[in-house]
């Protein structure tokens, strides 16, 4: 098992470098307004300061330098200072990457609810109208934007019943049940389109594992059928369907983002956007920074618990 | 066995009966195998369809406003109603449409190309080149698709060409993959071999053998990523960094200043939404039926 972790993270490494210099190429790819845009910041606009802060941000260095720098002061931390409120990037990364995280784990909780017993269901009654309604509907999750759903779900109770979801972020240890009215309707719409994949999943494995010769010995010793398909088959299906968690972290991400915007949730999303229209590109890529970075995580993190769960993945 | 005599019976007939165009012969078995694929197909026709005829189709102008037919609900003139500024719902859905085809198809074009090229090299050298590339390509898949997007239109800003040229590279390099997996099952068969004993050139074996045995693989991914191409579009004109306004996008026609006028109009809400979903739904379920007819060793992936 030792041997087994220490060769997953040797693995990570290259992409964790390859991921650091797509982020440092966008940043290098930045127009060069933004020295003008700190210039007028700072009402400074002589040749001389430009120079400067040329110098000061290591501009007039070779690119490869340039590179090690930056990876450098990120080892340290330092993902450099927000143009437009001064504050340091890591700290506004602090405060919005655990609301996120809160977030996407609502989502998932709602994804794995939703998923696992509708494909259960779906494997158990293959080919029948369930099956098909079942396997419609998840296709049909796949291509509903939800940018639409949450669209929707603010119009048209609004419209109807006067009612619409609750767009005040309180902080969870403040008031843990306001906090969760205001996650909880993002959370299910980001749980509803993270399911659909997770249910072909789960139907697909059920599918496969439901034919294996255990199964038939466990019916033929007379086992009622829930402990057949909960105690035998759904332990051994569950296992790949780990792995999806990792497979859908980027689509996690991905969804919070629009959601966030929605629903006003002050997340890494939100900070993102905020900073796009802003130019504030220190913030920009220090998100991008952390998403790559968290994913590959997560990825990491994935692939120890399937080695743990599966000794036949350990080698 | 009835699915295997059914199919063999077809193929039979199907060579036996008088020569046809083989894309006809094609749809004709996607038809009686696959009729909710074929229901996909037709809907994507259509839509393909209105996109290119948009011009002729839409009973009104792109941006013809009407401040004395502002917000109605839909009636016969008006089938989808129209918006705060007196505009047709309709004909700005259809145009719409014109802009999703233009998008989708040369992005997801673009993309095809750049999947072909580095699958093929990748899978077929294999070596050094292709370990630095696949952990590359890992580092890329790693991001999400829409904060990739986002980053890189912050600092190329939005636009038509912008748009096309990044999800072009964005599914470009992670439908490699896919092509690559192909290419290293077809590098090994004995035909490959045969060509390369007979001393033929490697373009000539990457051209006239590889290929043409990946083309069910590709036909099938260009298909799939016209509807992912058209959904990150939308995605990206709701968060306004689309196409910019006032050209109307299915995205950007749920967001905007357009939002606030919904409580007024609900309708305003459905069109582009369930526009959007048809026919990502009629791409997906379509390629779907594709993939399982052109490539069975790909069904249930």
């Amino acid at each position: 098992m030792q041997a087994f972790i220490v060769r997953r993270i040797l693995a990570v490494i290259p992409t964790l470098i390859f991921t650091s210099v797509i982020v440092f190429a966008s940043i290098r790819m930045i127009p060069g307004d933004v020295i003008d845009l700190m210039l007028a910041q700072n009402d400074i606009s002589t040749g001389n300061e430009r120079a400067l802060i040329e110098a000061s941000l290591g501009l007039d260095k070779p690119i490869y330098v340039q590179y090690f720098v930056w990876a450098g002061n990120l080892l340290q931390g330092d993902l450099g200072r927000s143009l437009w409120q001064n504050t340091p990037v890591t700290e506004q990364l602090a405060a919005t990457l655990p609301i996120t995280f809160e977030l996407g784990f609502l989502a998932l909780i709602v994804a794995l609810s939703v998923a696992i017993p509708i494909g259960i269901y779906s494997a158990m009654r293959q080919d029948t109208a369930g099956d098909y309604v079942a396997r419609s509907f998840s296709l049909l999750m796949l291509a509903v934007p939800s940018f639409w759903l949450g669209t929707l779900v603010m119009v048209f109770p609004s419209v109807w019943w006067r009612w619409s979801p609750p767009l005040q972020y309180t902080p969870f240890l403040e008031d843990p049940f306001g906090n969760l009215a205001h996650m909880m309707v993002p959370a299910i719409l980001l749980g509803l389109s993270l399911s659909a994949v997770t249910m072909r999943m789960t139907r697909t494995m059920m599918l496969e594992v439901l034919r294996q010769d255990y199964i038939r010995t466990a019916r033929a010793k007379g086992l009622a059928e829930h402990v057949v398909v909960l105690r035998h088959a759904l332990r051994n299906c569950l296992i790949p369907v780990v792995t999806l968690i990792g497979l859908q972290a980027p689509l996690l991400i991905g969804g919070a983002v629009i959601l966030e915007q929605i629903f006003v949730v002050p997340g890494m999303g939100l900070l993102l956007l905020e900073a796009v229209f802003q130019r504030d590109y220190p913030v920009v890529t220090g998100v991008f920074l952390v998403v790559g970075v968290a994913i590959l995580a997560i990825n990491l993190l994935v692939d120890l618990t399937y080695g743990f769960l599966d000794p036949k993945v350990r080698h | 066995m009835s699915d295997v005599t059914a199919s063999l019976t077809a193929t039979l007939s199907g060579s036996l009966a008088p020569a046809r165009h083989p894309v006809v012969a094609f749809h004709r078995r996607l038809f009686r195998e696959k009729p909710l694929g074929a229901i996909g197909g037709i809907l994507f026709a259509v839509f393909l369809f209105c996109g290119l005829f948009a011009d002729f189709l839409a009973p009104f102008g792109l941006n013809e406003t009407d401040m004395l037919r502002r917000l109605q609900s839909p009636s016969w003139s008006h089938w989808f109603g129209t918006d705060h500024l007196g505009r047709d719902v309709l004909s700005r859905i259809l145009f719409g449409a014109q802009l999703s085809v233009i998008v989708g198809f040369l992005a997801a074009g673009l993309a095809t190309v750049i999947s072909i090229v580095l699958g093929v090299v990748t899978g077929y050298f294999g070596g050094a080149i292709d370990m630095t590339i696949q952990r590359f390509v890992d580092a890329w898949m790693t991001f999400p698709d829409l904060v990739l997007l986002i980053v890189v239109i912050s600092i190329v800003g939005p636009g038509v060409p912008q748009i096309v040229i990044i999800l072009g590279c964005l599914y470009g390099i992670a439908g490699s993959r896919i092509i690559r997996g192909s290419v290293i099952g077809i590098r090994e068969n004995m035909y490959v071999h045969a060509a390369q004993s007979t001393g033929a050139s490697t373009p000539h074996i990457l051209i006239f053998h590889i290929l043409p045995n990946v083309m069910p693989v590709v036909i099938v991914l260009f298909t799939t990523r016209v509807g992912a191409v058209i959904l990150a579009e939308a995605g990206l004109s709701f968060l306004g960094l689309g196409v910019p306004p006032p050209a109307p996008t299915w995205g950007s026609m749920l967001s905007g200043t357009g939002r606030t006028y919904m409580y007024l109009g609900p309708w305003l809400a459905l069109a582009p939404g369930l526009c959007l979903t048809v026919v990502v739904y009629a791409i997906n379920i379509y390629g779907d039926a594709l993939r399982d007819l052109l490539d069975p060793r790909m069904r249930g992936r």
